[in-house]
């Protein structure tokens, strides 16, 4: 599509399932009803590492309207083989099985599940189940493990493992003039999106079931629940119309799922389990890590050597990995990098993808040590990067498809008024507040994923686009309705879009900010097939006006077909849909990556952030009064909605950088702030000014669409950029995320 | 949560009444009881509703004061006006705390009886002294930087997290209460207590007694007072530190000066020591 025939993609367009969500008639995963619907209370165990020695479940079973209570000594049938429990995106190791066996790994294991006639009667229950466990020892300190980790034997798959070193790290880090290693922590970070995990399991007779899931891939959690159970496929129909924030987290099936399923197979009832806001924080998290960064330079600030050490936690069970050091080599031109990337086991559950998994902290590190560098050189920070932009992937030697970042830097700062920056800390103050700004790149792939997508478009020129798609919030109902549109010349009302539900033409799971360039794609090519059936329908009627045309001079638009040269010679799509006796055209789609240009090319979304913080010296108190967001991104199919993904990247940027912290009793192996008053995310009053800006960036090779993808960029290098405004304030360098008040005083 | 039995009585005789169980709880906003109960820590056999009470009013005090119904809640009491005009350090401390949902709901009287926010008394799995005497205190070698800096003890290092009460110490108010044995009148210095040797004990309240309302003394300090609260976010969280001050100047110098520290102790923590130091000496310096 060129420019000129876009109405739609590239406007502001709301939300079309905005009203659904906002007058509350968009169904979440917990709010589907079910006839003779049983309710599900999860009992978590409350020690970090042990054998279950005795659930005693008398008081709870004699509760009035409990129906039963799972455990590992009479959980319903599922698979043997750690093959069958694995789904799309499991890392390697033996996947979590809820109620499996007496052995406790993690604090808020689930141990059992009361199920009940109501929510209130399992709740209760739930209180009364005790367990008596024998207690082993526990570590969930990564500080502890940091001496014993390992490199992960076994690839996670989809993700790169750092690249072999280049050059020679060690020899020009030794002979470089200027140099420095730091050492920075990134504390874990918990899943909480405003949807918590829950599964209503509808058991038809026969067997059939219809599961309503909190999920960001219907048919990833449908090839779960078919192959633990040993069920056909078919007869598993998963739904997830609409996802209340995911963030990663909906990613992998949740116990719940299991639980909910195995009860309902066993019980031959509809069940329901949600899990609770302090059973959110016992799943998914970012994983802590350690880091070491060693970078050297000549005087000017060329690089001369990075090496990027990391250690990340994981499970007893299971290997999570994530591109986590990789960033270190390919953001900035380096002939000599090192990298590496180890694991600790802890007793805590698997870690979780969380936007932008690995580069949100990883990149965090390495540009803090960017903003060291241009300290110790005395040049501006912004410069620096300037100087060492790469324009090839440093660590696959292949080309960018495109990398606008230079506008980035460029509009980003004149936007800020970065040019007004004193570089020396601590020059700029306002009554007791000290100002500081800082500056930071931020980067995350840009992927195109194999999706199917079909078309329908029927006589009375309504187009339905569907595809297995989620929303998990970016605007996917929307930006797909928009692309329908546009392909096949129609108004908004028009079209509608079906998503969330695993019949659809296969996805993969939404995540990875793939979704706009790879179901878009696939929805594109859907429209274009239909375009061409139309096309030939067309040519083939009685004195057809189009006969001697070809396709590449066709459009559809306004309900007709015909010449773009001549729009005289058309004919309604009616009219050519009943002369071939039709009432609607329905074709697939599909959009895959390019083997041969993934030889040559590799595609990354950049971003510029620039933020102003104000520390009140003597208390420690910080605020980020402004942020500024430039960001490269290819197309921008909708500047409303890819907005509000900067937002709230940069939201959750704000909340890495000075408040997401689970605090850990390493005693016990227990997080205690598991609720939202304790487990501080940024509130309003933390929020002020932010500007997203994105520049222009054309790239005809990263999708057939042109788009990049949005959903993580925002995040990526918005701590870093709070950190070094940090700096740039006061002087004092915290390299432990988030940076509390205390630390800050400390330092 | 257990299975409780809900009253919800129309005068305070009643209420006194129901409330004579041992595992009675009144019920007001709610804010911080309903929370309790959903994590296992207060399991009452009743709950008894006092919204029903009259206990919504803002009244002069014989005295010159205003006395304050335990009903009348937080967003309430923040932007009366006769608050804002002679008591604005109590409308700032309100201000300060929780969110304007929160305060719709939240009461005076339960402000002054919300728990604690040590982490470890919300979670039934570990020991809390306060919330089982005698099974020790998880949060001594535990996470506890929210915790005590003053007045603590071996058995609980737990603070109490009201910004509102921080002001009423600084101002002096009384809390006054009807139990079963009457009514009786607590000077706010003597209403919270320290945890000591007993620390399931927060206050001074006699089992049974319901708190109907406060009243805050004729007051000059309605020019030169600050509310100052640190907390880990810019608004929404406890305090780690807050600090209520109140000063009443004479021809440019401090006569009397009001200091009391919230977030720091088992109680809201009147500082004699600054008052003194700060009385009778130059107010600009
Ligand atoms: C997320 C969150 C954040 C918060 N942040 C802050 C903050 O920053 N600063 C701050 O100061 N507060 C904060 N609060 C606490 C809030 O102020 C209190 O929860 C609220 O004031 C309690 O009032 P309530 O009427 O809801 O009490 P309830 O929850 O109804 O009752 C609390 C207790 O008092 C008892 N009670 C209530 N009224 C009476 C009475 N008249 N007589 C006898 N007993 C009674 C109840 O039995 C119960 O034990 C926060 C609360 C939450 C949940
Ligand atoms: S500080 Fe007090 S409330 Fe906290 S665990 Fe110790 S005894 Fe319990």
């Amino acid at each position: 599509m060129s420019s000129a025939e876009m109405l739609h993609v590239g406007r502001p367009i709301s939300r079309v399932d905005g009203r659904l969500k906002v007058t509350g008639q968009a169904k979440y995963a917990a709010e589907y009803p079910a006839a003779d619907l049983l309710h599900g209370c999860v009992v978590s165990s409350t020690i970090a590492a042990g054998r279950i020695i005795r659930l005693h479940t008398d008081r709870a079973r004699a509760m009035p309207g409990v129906v039963e209570i799972f455990t590992h000594e009479n959980s319903g049938k599922a698979a043997r083989q750690d093959e069958d429990w694995r789904d799309d995106i499991a890392p390697p190791g033996h996947p979590l099985r809820p109620l499996h066996s007496d052995r406790i790994q993690f604090d808020g294991q689930p141990i059992a599940l009361v199920i009940a006639e109501s929510v209130e009667a399992a709740r209760d229950a739930a209180a009364l189940v005790r367990a008596e466990c024998a207690i082993e020892p526990h570590c969930t300190q990564l500080e502890a493990k940091r001496s014993q980790a390992y490199v992960p034997p076994e690839k996670r798959s989809g993700i790169p493992p750092p690249s072999d070193p280049r050059g020679e790290p060690e020899q020009a880090f030794a002979q470089a003039p200027i140099k420095f290693s730091r050492e920075y922590r990134v504390h874990a970070e918990h899943h909480n999106p405003m949807e918590m995990f829950a599964s209503t399991c509808v058991f038809e007779p026969g067997g059939k079931l219809t599961i309503y899931d909190k999920t960001q891939g219907s048919q990833n959690v449908q090839s779960y629940v078919a192959s633990v159970f040993g069920l056909k496929p078919a007869n598993v129909r998963v739904i997830n119309h609409y996802v209340g924030g995911a963030f990663g987290s909906g990613l992998r099936p949740q116990p719940q799922l299991f639980l909910a399923v195995m009860a309902s197979l066993a019980l031959k009832r509809s069940v329901r389990v949600a899990l609770t806001r302090t059973q959110m924080f016992y799943l998914g998290y970012r994983p802590d890590t350690f880091h070491t960064v060693s970078l050297a330079s000549d005087h000017q600030g060329t690089l001369l050597s990075i090496m990027h050490d990391a250690v990340a936690e994981t499970s007893q069970y299971e290997d999570y990995q994530e591109a986590l050091v990789n960033w270190s080599g390919l953001m900035y031109r380096c002939d000599n990098v090192k990298l590496s990337y180890q694991l600790a086991k802890l007793n805590k559950a698997t870690p979780c993808d969380m936007r932008a998994p690995g580069a949100a902290n990883g990149v965090t590190v390495l540009e803090c040590a960017m903003d060291e560098l241009a300290h110790e050189l005395d040049i501006d920070p912004l410069e620096l990067r300037k100087l060492n932009f790469a324009s090839m992937d440093g660590n696959t030697g292949k080309q960018f498809t495109s990398k606008a970042l230079d506008a980035c830097y460029r509009e980003g700062a004149a936007a800020f008024g970065w040019s007004g920056r004193r570089r020396e800390p601590r020059a700029m103050r306002d009554g007791h507040e000290l100002i500081g700004w800082g500056v930071s790149t931020g980067t995350w792939e840009a992927f195109l994923q194999t999706a199917s997508a079909r078309a329908r478009l029927t006589d009375d020129c309504k187009l339905e686009v569907s595809t297995a798609a989620s929303d998990i919030g970016p605007g996917t109902w929307t930006i797909l309705t928009q692309i329908g549109a546009d392909a096949l010349g129609l108004p908004l009302e028009a079209v509608s879009a079906r998503i969330g539900d695993s019949t659809l033409p296969a996805s993969p799971v939404e995540g990875g900010s793939w979704t706009a360039a790879s179901n878009g794609s696939a929805v594109q090519a859907a429209c274009e097939a239909v375009k061409h059936t139309l096309f030939k329908r067309a040519q083939r009627m009685a004195n057809s006006p189009l006969a001697d045309a070809s396709f590449e001079h066709i459009e559809v638009k306004s309900g007709g077909i015909g010449r773009k040269d001549d729009p005289r010679r058309s004919l309604s799509i009616a009219e050519v849909m009943h002369a071939a006796d039709l009432t609607e055209i329905v074709e697939d789609g599909q959009a895959s990556a390019d083997p041969e240009q993934a030889k040559r090319y590799v595609s990354y979304t950049n971003s510029a952030v620039f933020a102003e913080v104000r520390v009140d010296e003597e208390l420690g108190i910080v605020r980020v009064a402004r942020i500024v967001c430039a960001t490269a991104a290819g197309r921008i199919l909708n500047p409303k909605t890819a907005r509000s993904q900067i937002l709230g990247g940069v939201v959750m940027g704000i909340g890495m950088a000075l408040h997401e912290e689970a605090m850990i009793d390493h005693r016990l192996g227990k997080i205690m702030n598991h609720n939202f008053a304790e487990y501080h995310v940024p509130a309003h009053a933390d929020v002020d000014d932010i500007e997203v800006i994105f520049v222009d960036e054309h790239d005809d090779k990263v999708s057939p669409l042109g788009v990049k993808g949005l959903g993580e960029i925002g995040i990526v290098g918005t701590a870093a950029a709070v950190a070094n405004a940090i700096f740039h304030a006061t002087g004092k360098r915290v390299r432990d995320f988030p940076i509390t008040i205390d630390k800050l005083l400390a330092a | 949560m257990n299975r409780f039995e809900y009253v919800r009585p129309d005068t305070v005789a009643h209420a006194v009444k129901a409330l004579a169980d041992r595992d009675a709880r009144a019920l007001a906003g709610g804010t911080n009881l309903v929370d309790l109960m959903k994590y296992e820590v207060t399991r009452p056999s009743r709950v008894v509703d006092i919204n029903h009470l009259p206990l919504r009013q803002i009244e002069p005090a014989p005295d010159g004061g205003l006395t304050i119904g335990a009903l009348v809640t937080n967003s309430e009491l923040a932007w009366d006006p006769r608050i804002t005009k002679r008591y604005p350090l109590l409308a700032s401390a309100i201000l300060a705390g929780a969110s304007p949902q929160l305060r719709n709901a939240a009461t005076t009287g339960g402000n002054l009886l919300q728990r604690t926010r040590c982490y470890y008394f919300y979670d039934p799995s570990t020991a809390c002294n306060k919330r089982e005497p005698g099974s020790g205190c998880s949060a001594i070698g535990g996470v506890n930087r929210i915790h005590a800096i003053l007045g603590a003890s071996d058995g609980c290092i737990a603070v109490h997290p009201s910004d509102m009460c921080v002001a009423l110490a600084a101002l002096e108010a009384v809390v006054n209460v009807e139990g079963k044995d009457g009514k009786r009148s607590i000077p706010f210095s003597a209403f919270h207590r320290l945890p000591g040797s007993e620390p399931q004990h927060d206050n001074t309240m006699l089992q049974g007694e319901l708190i109907t309302s406060i009243t805050l003394p004729a007051s000059d300090f309605g020019s030169n007072h600050t509310y100052l609260k640190v907390r880990d976010r810019l608004s929404y969280a406890f305090a780690l530190v807050s600090v209520a001050a109140a000063l009443k100047l004479e021809g440019g110098e401090i006569r009397t000066a009001r200091v009391a520290l919230g977030g720091v102790a088992h109680k809201p923590w009147r500082d004699p020591d600054a008052e003194q130091a700060l009385s009778n000496s130059p107010g600009a310096p």
